[in-house]
């Protein structure tokens, strides 16, 4: 599963295409592509040139902090680093279970946040390249096309955003960057109010949801050449899975599986993440390369997301998402579908189990109670917190001092995960489509396309509705710039 | 009450021997200030409390009034001066309101927000001040001082501990704990004693309540700093 285009054998004899930066994701990033004088590709990669340094400026800081400070790292999902490191300083407070109302309303917000996080992906993000066509007319190739093309579907993205905001406003405090996870449980209660708020649009949710589903669906079964196809490389997966094997975003074992479906491990209790994963350090980029220990990082590298959890699970709680699992695995004939695009089909079927878990947790008693603190059990030291974030599995690990303070942190966010398999599939596109071809505005969209399949999250909040500055520039191998091409 | 004072062109009684903050207040009444706490006396430091007094500049805590005086205070030339002070007293520390747990409670931060300060302005010092975390109970936050000096006054004046003080000069100056070792640990600061009340921002915490008091709930979500009655500090600290 090696690439062979990673690193080519004479580069500075290669001239260099960058799309830079990549638009309509999450972040910055660039890809850089090297052709000889024939426009052969020989060289093509993801760069992720944002540093955080989130890991280091948590050291020395208390570790009740951690849950609201780590979650700026993103504007998109930060509900699930504000759960992820609050279920690790569960741990560091020797909490093991959480009172059942505390964990339904964590639950609650993070389904709002899938609920949001994916369609604010599909609809705002990719929608146009999918509705229109990856070479269509840049101009229309963003949400503002698809409100003028398509009104009702436009409306129905924004809507279910605006749901999924809502469940975290009343369940957090807050739209972005709530307080409410505390280690040991969550501070705030939903009132009767609140729930009945929510629950008077939630059918109407789900029901868009579910044609969500359908939307995609058709759009992937009516060009099977394409969607099947585009981008598509094997390889291994991973996500956590609950109880007995369902599709669980809060919590779980970690389960891995080759690119034949067959298990690589199952039922790893999180804690000892380290045993199973290593990290990847390359010199051109900042995001480093995680894979499976036993397997080596030539071929230990996985995917995460939607299309490696829908495939991972064992079956789907939830029967209207449930249903739509079995009808994707029965297209896919049995065997794990690998294909990026695929991943948007999956996503909606995440959505749509959001969208029905929320109906579910409203009509849930359990929901509305006051006990939101467990009791303090014996102090710990060490803790690590993992849950399914929209993008995929996220990692929070934790050192804490006897004075309280964080002594180290490892985080291996959802994008990391799928750092090699996003290369994988650009210089699979690129290989396809540029390769002996001459560059332009469409074809380089298609490298993108190939990215949003992922919706890397890449830090936080750069989408300008299509109008990204994208600048290709093309030099000749004495550095020349022969060509250029720029959107603004 | 018969003697009265003009403040932005009302008349408020006073008391004889009371400053231009401690009517102001009774009255209803709001002038910004940081280092005042009507329990403790002036210390007429942090200079927002500054009023316009028949022409001059003055310190509300530590005026006495008398009878005719008219104050100016609420004013945009003086709200100007105070914002551009409250913006000085960002910069110097690192205050990170996003991820302060005194967020809400702040005084500070609930004065920027009376005064519509809308950023900081100034370049940051970006000082280093390390945590002091020795404490069983308590965790100091020295980023965050804002030198107002009442855990100085309350240890010394009330726990008659002393275990607070201001060191240094100028824009030297400091807090530090009054301990040879320089940390909290090694001194008998407790739970009880009133310094572990009084901090108006987010400097001396108690250790392990964190976020405990949900968004909406805290203590200037409720209501702006300018309609709250004293003492604030206490209050934001249940």
């Amino acid at each position: 599963m090696t690439s062979q285009l990673e690193t080519a054998q004479h580069p500075e004899r290669l001239r260099r295409v960058a799309i830079d930066p990549v638009s309509r994701v999450e972040g910055h990033g660039k890809v850089t592509i090297l052709l000889d004088e024939h426009n052969k590709v020989h060289q093509v990669r993801l760069h992720i040139v944002e540093f955080r340094g989130f890991e280091k400026f948590i050291q020395g800081r208390p570790y009740w902090e951690v849950p609201v400070m780590v979650q700026r790292l993103c504007g998109i999902c930060p509900v699930s680093h504000h759960l992820a490191a609050s279920k690790a300083m569960d741990i560091i407070v020797g909490v093991k279970k959480l009172t059942p109302t505390a964990e339904k309303l964590r639950r609650l917000m993070h389904y709002g946040q899938m609920l949001q996080s994916h369609a604010l992906h599909f609809f705002h993000l990719s929608s146009p390249d999918l509705l229109f066509g990856f070479d269509s007319d840049v101009t229309r190739r963003n949400i503002v096309g698809v409100a003028m093309a398509h009104p009702e579907i436009a409306r129905q993205g924004v809507l279910l955003r605006k749901f999924g905001q809502e469940v975290i406003r009343i369940t957090s405090g807050k739209r972005i960057h709530g307080t409410s996870a505390v280690p040991g449980g969550m501070n705030k209660s939903l009132s009767i109010a609140e729930r009945d708020e929510l629950l008077k649009d939630i059918y109407q949710i789900v029901a868009w949801s579910r044609d969500a589903v359908q939307l995609i669906k058709k759009v992937h079964i009516q060009d099977p050449g394409l969607y099947n196809s585009f981008g598509t490389f094997r390889s291994n997966y991973m996500s956590i899975v609950g109880h007995n094997g369902d599709l669980d975003f809060y919590h779980g074992k970690l389960r891995a599986r080759d690119d034949n479906g067959q298990i690589i491990f199952d039922g790893v209790d999180y804690q000892h993440y380290d045993r199973y994963l290593e990290e990847e350090v390359k010199s051109w980029t900042y995001m480093k390369f995680p894979f499976i220990s036993a397997l080596g990082k030539e071929q230990g590298w996985y995917k995460v997301g939607p299309l490696a959890r829908v495939q991972n699970c064992n079956q789907i709680s939830t029967p209207f998402a449930e249903h739509e699992r079995k009808e994707f695995v029965d297209y896919a004939g049995g065997a794990p579908m690998h294909a990026p695009l695929a991943y948007h089909w999956t996503r909606m079927i995440e959505m749509l189990h959001a969208a029905e878990e929320i109906k579910n947790l409203l009509h849930d008693d359990d929901l509305l109670g006051n006990d939101l603190m467990a009791t303090p059990g014996e102090r710990q030291w060490e803790g690590v917190g993992v849950i399914e974030a929209p993008r995929g599995t996220l990692f929070h690990h934790y050192r804490v001092d006897e004075n309280d303070m964080v002594t180290m942190a490892n985080l291996i966010v959802s994008t990391t995960n799928n750092n090699q398999a996003m290369n994988e599939a650009v210089r699979n596109v690129a290989h396809r489509y540029l390769h002996g071809r001459e560059v332009t505005d469409g074809l380089l969209n298609h490298i993108e396309v190939a990215i949003r399949a992922f919706d890397p999250c890449l830090s936080c909040a750069t989408h300008a509705l299509g109008k990204m500055p994208l600048e290709v520039e093309l030099v000749d191998p004495e550095g020349r710039q022969i060509d250029a091409l720029r959107r603004a | 009450m018969t003697q009265k004072f003009t403040l932005d062109g009302v008349l408020i009684p006073f008391e004889d021997g009371e400053t231009v903050m401690q009517a102001a207040t009774r009255a209803g009444k709001f002038i910004p200030h940081l280092c005042y706490h009507p329990e403790f006396k002036p210390h007429g430091s942090c200079k927002l409390c500054t009023v316009k007094v028949n022409g001059r500049q003055a310190a509300a805590c530590t005026l006495h009034v008398s009878s005719g005086m008219v104050v100016e205070n609420n004013t945009e030339e003086l709200n100007a001066e105070r914002r551009a002070l409250t913006q000085m007293l960002f910069v110097e520390g690192n205050h990170f309101c996003p991820s302060c747990e005194k967020s809400g409670n702040c005084q500070l931060q609930a004065t920027a927000y009376h005064l519509g300060m809308m950023s900081p302005h100034y370049d940051h010092f970006f000082p280093s001040r390390p945590v002091d975390a020795s404490h069983a109970d308590f965790f100091i936050d020295f980023n965050r001082c804002i030198l107002c000096s009442l855990c100085v006054r309350a240890s010394r004046d009330v726990d008659k501990k002393n275990i607070f003080a201001l060191s240094g000069r100028g824009i030297k100056t400091h807090l530090i704990v009054n301990a040879a070792s320089g940390r909290l640990a090694d001194t008998d600061f407790s739970l009880a004693d009133k310094a572990a009340q009084v901090c108006p921002v987010g400097v001396i915490l108690h250790k392990r309540q964190g976020f405990a008091v949900p968004i909406g709930e805290r203590t200037y979500d409720k209501a702006a700093i300018s309609a709250q009655h004293e003492p604030i500090a206490e209050e934001a600290l249940k």
